[in-house]
């Protein structure tokens, strides 16, 4: 890197500085931490594999990782993330264990280094994690030298919600891409307008979104109030080579322009010190009916769940046509699938032993 | 004590204005004798330093370090810390008082300098400017400065009230004593775990405003001015925003006693550094831009900055290895100042030996007023940094003399390396042959 700097009021002179930080360590290539580590190349062999796992037959796909372990750890309260994880899991035919932190020794001040090691301990192979702080699936894999999926952290986050989402916009875009029968490239989605909506700051969702569609050469919009959606959020898209991210602060005028939406469900949990008029967020940028009909009729209802109907989106919206909700829900498995198998398929690969006793395979 | 020669060295005394082949007699914990080279004769007891190839100039200062002692002695004591403080050169450091309890009495003055706390090199305490460190009430600055503290200060905590500010500004000022702030407005930075901005963003963690270290700087330094018939001394801890730089700048150029110092990480990183949250890159204030860093290595160049202090602030691996926002804030730093100053400030940017050295030794003695610290005048205390500026070599944070490893220069290349540092006549570090 090169700098200039002041050196006297008059003179500039240009100055070396320290190298930008080598990553402390190299990933489990079995680990799914963030959407940004998935090459276009490795997305569409999982929308394959996904595509194929989703319909063989159970009892042959309950062969395939027959007897391995994986431990499922959620520190934060998850319906679909955890079901869908724990069920992709088992159809693979793995045993799974679940440590969630409010019926564990996590509650007695064990850390997450001591509960991983535990984990690995007892023989399980891979963790899918689930945490409130931002980086904790980071921080597990480093000390247990597992792969660790990410099931969603702090407001990071959230890898195989993003590749979901993925599933369902294609099934609806482009079948070829849905199977991974046609290779995703910088033009995929080009032209395709998906808007974000609502509390992105908090959101893990609307990141993981930010740095996987613009790849395939869509523009994501985000809409929201300024404590919701902060004018920083648009240098996500600063490094961008394809597609690209603007805010567009009148939902109206976002809809307009949009194929799909995500609609994202206001975090109240999170908001400590904020200072949020509700009523005035849904005057502004609830989803009803009326709106979707003046000005995105064709728009994509998305919304990670769980939804708030009344909130950000009505319950007419909700279950009407342009809904994808549960579509979502129901693509999450499969993708599961695929992300659990490649968990597998990279501790096979490195040809290590995985029993209790052994070193980390790295 | 033996009466040390050091010969065949080049004495580089930028307070004294030397910079020549000098011999040196130290005698009694004080320099004795300053002439050319064999000029001294050894009268037959004195231990004979040969530092032909190196520099020897004065031992450096550190004003800002935690030495965790009372109250945490897993993470530091006064005397690991100060054995670490040896090892990097340094002969003197100003201790920060949010120790466990909080030294804002005389007794825990005293209790840290007394001799069985082992410190191998000079330290100095400084007080709580507020009792308990609560920003509430201000202490008793005299029975503090008749205890031996050389400023006050609430470091890791602001003093964010006005009106305390206020008091603490003049009550230092007629006791001769600096009032050191930590500025930090925590009403802008609850919850924060690093600098705000695109990296924050990403990452999903909660900024700290670059506003609320520059915003309590320019309020203080307003308060400053209206005290200015006191002429109270006011000294930014670790500063960190360009902002911060400008408002300073400006105080000085307005004639006030305003002065600051930086860390080594603040002139070398950013906040990219935090990388995939590494919580060795964490610490208060965080790791800012480039710009703010591109201003602090500018000021530094242009002798807006007054010293370089480490913040040195050790913590327990086990404190470090948990989630980022839970991490405690802090990392050590008296290993690393001297070779990354040396490599970056003076080696790649060409800022004179000199003045890399005054800003460790003579400016910050100057500072908090230690006498006879910071030169090696005839008279002056025996406190000598012997070092071959050139030589280069890695850290090894595993070889720490700290309790603590929690540094992100852990495997950086540094420059110069301490062959002795002798402390008040006494040898307290050599290196291993």
């Amino acid at each position: 890197m090169i700098m200039t700097t002041q050196a006297n009021s008059s003179a500039r002179r240009k100055v070396s500085l320290p190298a930008a930080p080598t990553l402390p360590f190299t990933h489990h290539p079995g680990s799914a931490l963030s959407v940004e580590h998935f090459s276009l190349a490795e997305i569409t062999h999982l929308l394959h594999r996904a595509h194929v796992l989703e319909r063989e037959n159970p009892l042959m796909r309950a062969n395939r990782l027959a007897r391995r372990r994986l431990g499922l750890l959620f520190y934060e309260a998850s319906t679909r993330t955890r079901t869908s994880f724990e069920l992709a899991a088992k159809g693979l035919g793995i045993d799974t264990t679940l440590v969630s932190n409010l019926s564990s020794s996590i509650e007695k001040g064990e850390s997450l280094k001591d509960t991983g090691l535990t984990l690995k301990a007892i023989g399980v192979e891979a963790i899918i994690l689930r945490h409130n702080s931002s980086g904790a699936p980071w921080l597990l894999e480093q000390f247990t030298g597992l792969p660790v999926l990410n099931a969603g952290d702090g407001w990071h986050q959230h890898p195989s919600q993003a590749l979901l989402d993925l599933r369902t916009l294609l099934g609806h875009v482009s079948p070829r891409h849905f199977t991974g029968d046609a290779e995703l490239t910088a033009e995929t989605l080009k032209g395709y307008t998906l808007t974000i909506v609502g509390d992105i700051l908090h959101s893990r969702v609307a990141r993981s979104n930010m740095l996987l569609l613009p790849r395939l050469g869509a523009e994501v919009v985000l809409t929201g109030p300024p404590e919701l959606l902060p004018e920083i959020a648009v240098t996500m898209g600063r490094d961008l080579k394809s597609g690209g991210i603007r805010i567009e602060r009148n939902f109206e005028t976002a809809l307009e322009k949009s194929d799909a939406l995500i609609m994202l469900r206001v975090q109240t949990e999170r908001l400590a010190g904020l200072d949020l008029d509700l009523e005035e967020y849904k005057k502004n940028y609830q989803l009803t009916e009326e709106r979707l009909a003046k000005y995105a009729p064709k728009a994509l209802v998305l919304h990670p769940g769980p939804i708030i109907r009344g909130l950000e989106l009505t319950s007419a919206v909700a279950d009407g046509e342009n809904s994808c909700i549960l579509e979502q829900v129901h693509n999450g498995l499969p993708i599961r699938m695929a992300l659990v198998e490649r968990a597998y398929a990279a501790l096979d690969a490195l040809e290590m032993p995985t029993l209790f006793g052994q070193e980390n395979r790295r | 004590m033996k009466t040390i020669l050091i010969h065949g060295g080049r004495l580089l005394d930028p307070a004294a204005g030397v910079d020549a082949a000098k011999d040196l007699l130290l005698k009694d914990g004080r320099v004795a004798e300053i002439a050319g080279p064999g000029k001294i004769k050894n009268t037959g007891d004195a231990e004979v330093i040969d530092a032909k190839g190196l520099v020897v100039t004065p031992g450096l200062v550190d004003i800002h370090v935690h030495f965790r002692e009372p109250g945490q002695a897993h993470k530091e004591t006064i005397a690991s810390g100060s054995a670490a403080a040896a090892a990097g050169g340094f002969t003197a450091v100003a201790m920060m008082p949010n120790t466990a309890p909080v030294n804002d009495s005389p007794e825990i003055t005293r209790g840290m300098q007394a001799a069985e706390r082992g410190a191998r090199v000079r330290v100095f305490p400084i007080g709580a400017a507020t009792r308990g460190v609560k920003g509430e009430a201000i202490n008793d600055y005299a029975a503090l400065k008749a205890a031996g503290v050389v400023a006050v200060s609430d470091d890791g905590l602001p003093i964010l009230k006005e009106s305390t500010m206020r008091e603490a500004l003049a009550s230092a000022a007629r006791h001769g004593l600096t009032v050191i702030q930590h500025a930090e407005d925590t009403n802008m930075t609850a919850g924060g775990s690093m600098n705000a901005g695109p990296v924050a963003f990403r990452l999903g963690l909660r900024g700290m405003p670059a506003e609320a270290e520059s915003q309590l700087v320019e309020r203080d330094i307003r308060l400053v001015g209206e005290l200015n018939d006191l002429r109270p001394h006011y000294h930014v801890a670790h500063t960190s925003t360009a902002a911060a730089i400008v408002a300073i700048r400006k105080a000085r150029r307005n004639g006030m006693r305003v002065t600051c110092e930086v860390a080594p990480h603040h002139f070398l990183l950013t906040d990219e550094h935090v990388a995939e949250f590494n919580t060795n890159a964490k610490m208060c204030p965080p790791l800012r831009s480039a710009a703010d860093r591109d201003a602090i290595v500018e000021a530094l160049m242009d002798g807006v900055v007054d010293s370089i202090a480490t913040d040195h602030a050790p913590h327990a691996a086990h404190e470090k290895e948990v989630e980022f926002e839970r991490a405690p804030n802090g990392i050590t730093g008296l290993e690393t100042s001297l070779g990354l100053s040396l490599e970056w400030l003076h080696h790649q940017w060409k800022l004179p030996l000199g003045r890399v050295l005054s800003l460790m030794s003579a400016q910050p003695a100057a500072l908090l007023n230690l006498k006879g610290r910071g030169t090696l005048a005839v008279g002056s205390f025996a406190d000598v940094l012997i070092f071959d500026p050139n030589a280069e070599w890695k850290y090894d944070a595993a070889k720490t003399l700290s309790k603590s490893r929690n540094t992100p220069f852990d495997g950086w290349t540094m420059r110069g390396k301490v062959h002795w540092t002798i402390s008040e006549g006494k040898v307290a570090f050599k290196a291993e042959a």
